[in-house]
Parts: structure tokens; C-alpha cells; sequence
């Protein structure tokens, strides 16, 4: 069985990592229950057990929302993203729900070609199962680099 | 060192001083180490003996730390021998004393060298000179000033006590936020490739707050129709931009912007409101309260999120800016719940403020080749600098280049103060 979670959890991550990737940020919005949940933090609040966020949408129109503003309201740097993420780690499985972790690399690129190491972290998800579909339910992104280059304004 | 400023106002500002390696020396001496106060760190950091937290004074690593007896101390993060790190955390708390790891020299809680392993040798030989004289070899200490709970150090015994330095404007901001306990909330880290100045520059500029964050004017959490206007101390080196909520009307606002490319009111609706939701808290009725303190933090309130800035060059071209946010020992938890929503709007993501490191990075950019040239700060007016009543100003900037000048001794003949 645990292969099958791996694997499950692994196509979903894939998807995940594509469609941020290809700038399809409405669809990757569709990965998400309407009522769940989209934090970004640092490690290092984490480990100081301090709440702050640097983006947090508890439910999915509020995500929605931050992607409407990044359309359409907000500045930022140009550049392509691309997320190289590892093999997921199952926590806990059961029929209708999946918990587990994997590490993240997110690296920017300019319009130029230039290269930069953008996030590094995890992520920590649990998904509800629908049918063969995984949604996500909770995502944490915990980010070792709480020093954000310039600033964050796609999600990660 | 000379500027060449083109006007005795600080209307023009020549490029070069983002960019002039010599002069980023100078200022760290002049500025960080001349006779004013930085800010350090909110006393609730280290509220228990034992307590320390690192910092920045300028490129200076310093350390916060609260002595046994209660008392609060700021010294220089570098050890007396060979110039290690002595505190490598970046805050916690300690339990004897400070030790630095490369040959175990020792401090206190309060800075002080106290211990030197071998100091005598081993069986008559080796060891330190006799006459080696630890008293002599403190870490060098700053002066801290504990202001309603806000720390401030200097290196300068010629700086003015804090009350005067921070002014009547300074000392009522912040005990406008300091009124009750605060409880640190968290912290969030920008890196930002551009020279320190442009980000004082930056808080100091009331005109860009609703062209360039239009996230702000979108939801009406801050336009220049507001009522509002910007506060400087009597010198002009501290400064604030303020507004009083629903104090414009849509169509006042739809009036003023219209036209302004890049900027649209009725852009997008949002379908969860509760980001914007604002919970009167403060006597003063305003939304919006920025208080900047020269050289290097910001005090700022928008809506219901709270937090300081504290400005850490980082050589001539970055800087990073350290963020703290916090709320009330008293607030609810329903309260903290909406101040982390509303977290969403300040920091490197924050949706009212993410694009100031990317305005920052272009100037820097920009300008790094046209250093003969020079920028304008012309808007609200030229000559004297005083407070507005209104916020299409740059002024506070000039007041930052005057106070910055006078220490820097760059000042033009006859600059105005």
C-alpha cells in the first residue's frame, strides 16, 4: 500500500510543481478543497514557535484572491519559476485522506536567463482522497529561505 | 569627502550616493557610529535575565542581552581575541555566560570579559602577559536606551538623550504602540539589491504609497484622497505618513485616479473581505500610522497589523530589511487570528508592500552608470521643509538628505535644515 500513497502523493506533487511552473496559477488553485487552507512560513518561526506568516489564505477564495491580485494589482519582478520537488515522505494514510512531506527547491529565472536559488523548504500536505483524485486540504510550505530575494508575490 | 549637491534643498540628489563604495564607509562611521540613535530590538525579545537577541547597528553585529540583575546591555558581536563571533544564535537565552568557541574566552550577560582559558600558563609557562588586564578588553559597548519598551543603542557619547532625539513627534508615536505589553508575533526577512538609502528613502515617500502599492488604493486602505498628511520632528530626520480611515469617499477617489495609467480603481473585487476588516484600536482614529526613525526602523500600523523594519545594509548595494511583527499580551485569540490575516498585507509577500524591493532593485540598477547625474524630489514643493497637511509630498525626503548631510558633514553651503 505504501507504494501506491507514494506514488499517489508523487503524481499530485508533479501536478503541483507543473502547473506553478507553467504560470497556470488559476488551475493550480483547483488542487485546493474550497474549505482549506495555504500557509507560507519560515523555518525560522517555526522553530521559535511564532505564528507569523509570509502569505496565509484559510480558505480557497482567499487564495483565489491572491492570485487575482497578482494578475492584476501587484508588481514584481519578471521571471519563470521552477520547482524541483523530492520524493514525498508518507506520514499517515487512510482511505479518504493523505498526510505527507517532501522536500522543495524553487529556483527563478529572468527574462535574461539568469539564475537564481529562490526557496528552499518542504512541504507539508494532507489531502483529502475524491474518488482517484487527490485535493489538497492543508498545505504548509515551510521555507528554510526566510530570506525572500526581492520579494514573493507567486506561490510557492 | 564632498557631494556635489545641485540645490541647497535636497531636491536633486545626486545618484552617486547609492553607489560611491567610500562613502558607504563613511556613513557606517558618520551615520551608525555618529551621534544618533538606532534601533535595536523591542524589549519583549528578552524579557527574562539571560535573555540575548543579535542585531544590526548599520554592518555592525551587536548583540542584546539582559544581565542577571535585570538590566539590558548592547555590545559589539566580536570577540576581544581574535575577532570571532561571539554569539552565533541569532537570539535565545543563556544560561552562564557567553563563550566563544574558537579559544573559549569569556563573557557576561553584561558584555564584559571575564574569563581567559591559560591566562597564566601551564606549570609556569606559556599564558598572557601579567600585566594582561581583562578590564581593558571589553567588547565595545553601546549606550541602550529602553524607550516605553523600544531599545535604542548609539556608540556615540555625544548623542542627546533619547527623549529629545526622538522629539515630541517620536516619543508620542511610540507610546501610541508601546500603550500596553506586545507579544512578537514573528519575523520575516527581505533581501533587497539596492543601497540602503533608497529604502529610508522609501519610507519617507507618501507619493508612491498609492501609485506603485495599488493594492492600497484598489481597496481603499490608503489613498492620497484620504485625509492625512505627513509629520516630521523639528529637525525633519524622523517622519510619518498618516491617514484616517473612511475619511474619502469612492467617488472623490475615482475622480483623482482616473487617468493614471497602471492604476484602477474597480480593478477586482475580493470575494473574502476579511483581509481588509479593520478594528479601531488606537484613540487617535487612524488606519494608517507610519513613524520612521532615522537612520534604520519604522513603527508601522496598516490596519490591524502591527510591526517594526529595521534596515541592515548590507555593503553599498543591499540591504536587508527584518521585520517584527507583533500584537497585545491582552489581544484574544480571535484578535491574533486577525492580525496574521491581516500579515498578509505587509513583508516580502505582503500585498501593500511586496513591490518596494522590486522599485529599490530597478533604481539601482538603473543608476549605477548615471552617478553624475541626479534624481528629483520635487514633488510638494521645493525650499523649506515642514509638515503637510496632505500626501502628495516627497519633502520628508529631503528632510532625511538634510539630517543625513549634517552628519555625514556633506552639507552644501547654506543647506537648509
Amino acid at each position: 500500500m505504501t507504494a501506491q500513497f507514494t506514488w499517489e502523493a508523487m503524481s499530485f506533487l508533479s501536478k503541483y510543481g507543473m502547473l506553478l511552473d507553467q504560470d497556470r496559477l488559476e488551475d493550480w488553485v483547483e488542487l485546493f478543497e474550497p474549505q482549506s487552507e495555504y500557509k507560507v512560513y519560515s523555518r525560522e518561526n517555526e522553530e521559535l514557535g511564532l505564528p507569523a506568516p509570509l502569505m496565509w489564505c484559510d480558505n480557497r477564495a482567499m487564495l483565489s484572491d491572491r492570485i487575482q491580485s497578482y494578475r492584476n494589482v501587484n508588481e514584481h519582478n519578471f521571471h519563470w519559476a521552477r520547482h524541483i520537488i523530492g520524493m514525498p515522505h508518507i506520514l499517515h494514510a487512510e482511505p479518504d485522506s493523505l498526510h505527507f512531506q517532501a522536500g522543495y527547491s524553487l529556483f527563478q529565472t529572468n527574462l535574461e536567463g539568469e539564475t537564481r536559488t529562490f526557496s528552499v523548504g518542504r512541504y507539508d500536505f494532507i489531502c483529502d482522497r475524491h474518488s482517484d483524485e487527490l485535493r489538497l486540504k492543508r498545505a504548509w510550505v515551510i521555507a528554510d529561505t526566510g530570506l525572500i530575494k526581492t520579494l514573493l508575490a507567486a506561490p510557492i | 569627502m564632498h557631494i556635489d549637491w545641485p540645490r541647497k534643498d535636497y531636491s536633486q540628489v545626486p545618484f552617486s550616493v547609492y553607489h560611491d563604495p567610500e562613502l558607504y564607509q563613511l556613513e557606517m562611521e558618520r551615520v551608525f557610529r555618529g551621534d544618533c540613535w538606532s534601533y535595536l530590538a523591542f524589549e519583549a525579545e528578552v524579557p527574562n535575565p539571560g535573555d540575548f537577541r543579535t542585531t544590526w547597528v548599520g554592518d555592525t553585529p551587536v548583540v542584546v542581552s539582559r544581565s542577571d540583575d535585570g538590566q539590558l546591555h548592547a555590545f559589539v558581536n566580536r570577540c576581544s581575541h581574535r575577532g570571532a563571533q561571539i554569539v552565533r544564535e541569532v537570539s535565545g537565552h543563556c544560561k552562564t555566560d557567553h563563550v566563544c568557541i574558537y579559544h573559549r574566552w569569556c563573557y557576561s550577560k553584561k558584555g564584559e570579559l571575564i574569563g581567559v582559558p591559560f591566562r597564566r600558563g601551564l606549570q609556569g609557562q606559556g599564558g598572557m602577559p601579567a600585566d594582561f588586564d581583562m578590564k581593558a578588553h571589553h567588547p565595545r559597548a553601546l549606550r541602550l536606551a529602553n524607550y516605553h519598551g523600544v531599545l535604542f543603542g548609539t556608540f556615540s557619547e555625544a548623542a542627546e538623550p533619547i527623549e529629545s532625539y526622538l522629539g515630541e513627534f517620536g516619543t508620542g508615536m511610540i507610546k501610541r504602540f508601546m500603550h500596553k505589553p506586545i507579544k512578537i508575533l514573528g519575523y520575516t526577512r527581505q533581501l533587497i539589491e539596492g543601497n540602503w538609502k533608497l529604502y529610508a528613502e522609501n519610507l519617507r515617500d507618501t507619493y508612491h504609497a498609492s501609485l506603485l502599492h495599488e493594492f492600497f488604493v484598489t481597496y481603499g486602505v490608503d489613498r492620497a484622497t484620504q485625509k492625512g498628511g505627513v509629520r516630521m520632528d523639528d529637525r525633519h530626520r524622523h517622519n510619518m505618513n498618516y491617514a484616517f480611515s473612511n475619511s474619502d469617499t469612492q467617488s472623490q477617489a475615482q475622480q483623482a485616479y482616473a487617468g493614471i495609467s497602471g492604476v484602477e480603481l474597480d480593478r477586482m473585487r475580493l470575494s473574502d473581505q476579511k483581509i481588509l476588516a479593520y478594528q479601531h484600536e488606537f484613540a487617535d482614529g487612524l488606519n494608517l500610522a507610519t513613524p520612521t526613525f532615522f537612520p534604520n526602523a519604522i513603527i508601522i500600523q496598516i490596519n490591524n497589523s502591527l510591526s517594526s523594519r529595521q534596515i541592515r545594509p548590507k555593503g553599498v548595494n543591499a540591504h536587508e530589511i527584518f521585520q517584527t511583527l507583533f500584537g497585545y499580551e491582552d489581544d484574544t485569540e480571535e484578535m491574533t487570528r486577525h492580525r496574521l490575516i491581516s500579515a498578509n498585507l505587509v513583508g516580502p509577500a505582503g500585498l501593500v508592500s511586496m513591490e518596494d524591493g522590486e522599485a529599490i532593485e530597478i533604481v539601482q540598477k538603473a543608476t549605477r552608470r548615471e552617478t553624475a547625474s541626479h534624481s528629483l524630489v520635487e514633488m510638494g514643493g521645493l525650499g523649506p521643509i515642514q509638515n503637510l497637511e496632505h500626501r502628495v509630498t516627497e519633502t520628508p525626503i529631503r528632510g532625511f538628505w538634510s539630517y543625513w548631510s549634517e552628519l555625514m558633514g556633506v552639507e552644501p553651503e547654506g543647506g537648509i535644515r
